[in-house]
């Protein structure tokens, strides 16, 4: 017991402050990409997961890039990441990078924040993928992140849940499972698509094997990367319900 | 026919007939070797049947194929390390392994499968009843699901029955390498990147025949090694938090992270992706991260020791760890388990030592004989200390020169074996190129793959309640086993 105390005082106090002005990224890290021209022929070139579209209507879609840096290796002239994390939509439409500001999500209506604005319980629901978006989840439950202080948890049961939040592509063998997870959930409830196999089946989209999140289970939050990083994934959940404005 | 891993071979070297090539299996097998893959691969309108062999003791690689049309001749029976590859072979190929126990579908992927409807094994007898848990769990953790044979708290059997994860990746890398390729072995199993980024990378050198420059295989070494760190002390915390031993559990919740922003140092990326590339590797490290790096690892390391320790002097947590799902050396070697899992039965197997590679050399191995829960959170403190070891040789003394050779075209007509030590075992990638240097076939076998059965066998005879500890303590990916 002693041995734990002393251990318990030398580890020290290890949570970090949230948000705040002195979190630093790792130099090479890759986060919200700019567009320095509109030229964009060859990043859409080098690019194998179509996320960039030159031409008519060149934009760069966060929903479907997997955060590699081939684009801005080919083409640093148009296309530029900056150290950024902060990279959740509220919309589809609004994951398209183009020229000019990326639109960030707002909070939820007036109404469902009252309700889920202090206390906000998550259902997760792993749907094919990697498991690295997983984990990256998990991590805001350990003492450096302390999701909890925040009133926000991951829960066991879709009945205890506000909401889910989704990872992986959907495979065909977890539609249903979806499905019934989604469905248990009392309303209102709140879907968010973790990472970019939820939101556009990242780096398997196009595979038969994958479906995708289904329409009739509406999107409220989208949070790009491959997996996003645990910051992009906590900004992103307190940014919906209205902890940061 | 003898190989060796990690360089090419002419496929077509070791072909034999049907009923020679299933001989040969057995009698290799009964010799005690253990079966690396073993897959089927599509020719004309028949298919290859490919057995790859390792005899760990001698470091030694053999691999057979032949030509089938018909069914085959199960040869699980005797070999029950071979149960589900051949139900693989069966469920990708339509050949049917006659005699074998246990067939059913692994993945679900066949046109009318429904994800988890089987013929489970089933007891009868008054009391005893059944459990089903899954395929959505209760924690933020992949779909899977486990069905318990019970008699009260006494669970006879567990049966897991996976697939959910499936999404169809390894044959995305047939017609390849193309730009998405190293992306999709970066995404066989997320917190195993570095590992079967590697084993691609590997398999595609040995076939292109390039050599990887010193300096790009000591980085390797370095995200591998620094992928181990994270997920080992991930795992004790997650053991300790299984056993309500909350200090522990919290600090190596924590000091994971650190690991991982050390890999995310070298290349941005917290599970090292873009980190490997064929030929070598697509970041150096300068003088002032070599220096931070260091500092962070003797850092950790400190904590980590100081937090892990706790567990061997806490009565309450030895207690649940000691005798805890047992997996008898036998069993782990009929079944051919690898990673700390074996190596916590006792079994004399490590890929850094019985098949060195890259930047490997004299490897000594971790073991710990006794099998139980203990065992595997014992040898996963013991590989801590070795990877810290490695990894401040190779920051300290970093090979000069260049982090990249140029990798060419691939040799037709030939085949390569690619077998990395990931955190979790053994991984094995065995590619197959065409007439037109383009891959042709590619099959995955990720540690999990062996080890899920393991994990079955620690249940048998125990009590239900163990089964979250138990499960910790092999911690085996399900996107791995289901690609
Ligand atoms: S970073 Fe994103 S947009 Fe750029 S090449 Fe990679 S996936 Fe495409």
């Amino acid at each position: 017991m002693i041995k734990a105390l002393i251990a318990r005082f030398r580890q020290g106090y290890r949570t970090m402050e949230f948000p705040s002005a002195d979190i630093k990224l790792p130099a090479r890290y890759l986060g919200l990409p700019k567009l320095k021209s509109l030229k964009l022929e060859a990043a859409a070139a080098a690019c194998a997961y179509g996320a960039i579209s030159a031409g008519a209507n060149p934009a760069l879609d966060l929903g479907r890039c997997v955060f590699c840096g081939a684009c801005a290796q080919a083409a640093p002239e148009a296309v530029e990441f900056t150290q950024d994390y902060r990279l959740c939509a509220s919309a589809r439409q609004n994951l398209m990078i183009t020229e000019s500001d990326f639109k960030r999500a707002e909070t939820l209506g007036a109404d469902l924040r009252r309700i889920f604005g202090r206390s906000f319980r998550l259902r997760q629901v792993s749907a094919g993928g990697c498991a690295a978006c997983e984990a990256d989840c998990n991590v805001l439950q350990t003492i450096g992140w302390d999701l909890g202080r925040f009133g926000v948890q991951f829960v066991a049961s879709p009945r205890h849940a506000d909401g889910i939040l989704v990872t992986g592509p959907v495979t065909r063998n977890m539609e249903l499972a979806l499905r019934k997870t989604y469905f248990a959930v009392s309303s209102p409830k709140v879907v968010i698509a973790c990472g970019a196999c939820a939101i556009s089946g990242g780096p398997y989209a196009g595979h038969e094997e994958c479906v995708g999140i289904p329409e009739d289970i509406p999107v409220d939050l989208y949070i790009p990367g491959c997996p996003p990083h645990p910051l992009t994934i906590l900004d992103a959940i307190l940014r919906l319900i209205g902890r940061i404005p | 026919m003898k190989i060796d891993h990690l360089s090419s071979f002419n496929f077509g070297a070791v072909d034999l007939d049907p009923a020679l090539f299933l001989e040969t299996a057995a009698s290799r097998l009964a010799a005690g070797g253990r079966a690396l893959a073993y897959f089927a691969l599509p020719e004309g309108t028949a298919h290859r049947l490919v057995m790859a062999v390792g005899f760990d003791r001698e470091s030694r690689v053999e691999v057979y194929s032949a030509l089938f049309t018909g069914p085959l001749r199960a040869l699980t029976p005797s070999f029950p390390q071979l149960h589900l590859f051949e139900r693989e072979i069966w469920e990708q190929s339509g050949l049917k392994p006659e005699g074998h126990p246990w067939l059913k579908p692994i993945r679900f992927n066949t046109p009318g499968a429904v994800p988890g409807v089987a013929d489970y094994f089933t007891v009868h007898g008054s009391q005893v009843h059944e459990v089903a848990v899954g395929p959505v769990h209760a924690g933020v953790i992949e779909p899977g699901h486990f069905r318990f044979q019970c008699h009260g708290e006494r669970v006879f059997h567990l049966e897991i029955m996976l697939g959910y994860q499936h999404r169809g990746v390894e044959k995305r890398f047939i017609g390849g390498p193309d730009k998405r390729s190293l992306h999709y072995a970066e995404t066989l199993a997320g917190d195993t990147t570095a590992g079967h980024a590697w084993a691609y990378c590997g398999a595609v050198e040995a076939l292109s025949g390039v050599n990887v420059p010193p300096r790009a295989q000591a980085l390797r070494g370095v995200m591998l090694e620094l992928e181990r760190l994270a997920n080992h002390t991930g795992d004790l915390g997650a053991l300790a938090g299984d056993v309500a031993y909350l200090p522990t559990a919290s600090f190596c919740g924590r000091l994971r992270g650190d690991f991982l922003n050390m890999t995310a140092l070298v290349c941005g990326n917290r599970f090292g992706r873009s980190m490997f590339k064929p030929g070598g590797a697509a970041f150096d490290l300068d003088d002032a991260l070599l220096k931070e790096l260091l500092l962070r690892l003797e850092r950790t390391y400190r904590d980590v020791e100081n937090a892990v320790s706790l567990l061997w002097d806490t009565g309450s947590v030895c207690d649940r760890f000691e005798s805890t799902g047992t997996v008898s050396k036998e069993a782990a070697e009929g079944l051919g388990l690898v990673g700390p899992a074996a190596r916590a039965s006792g079994v004399g197997l490590d890929t850094r030592r019985n098949f060195p590679y890259g930047p490997y050399e004299n490897f000594t191995l971790s073991v710990s004989g006794s099998g139980d829960v203990y065992s595997r959170a014992y040898v996963r403190w013991l590989e801590i200390q070795k990877s810290v070891e490695l990894v401040r040789g190779w920051l300290e003394n970093l090979p000069a020169g260049p982090v990249e050779a140029a990798c060419g075209q691939l040799r037709p007509d030939s085949a390569a074996i690619s077998l990395i030590e990931g955190w979790r075992g053994q991984i094995c990638h065995f590619a197959v190129t065409g007439p037109d240097g383009k891959l042709r076939h590619y099959k995955v076998v990720d540690p999990s793959f062996h080890n899920w059965q393991g994990l079955a066998m620690a249940l048998r005879g125990g009590e239900i309640s163990d089964f979250p500890l138990c499960n910790k303590s092999f911690n085996l990916s399900y996107c791995g086993r289901d690609l």
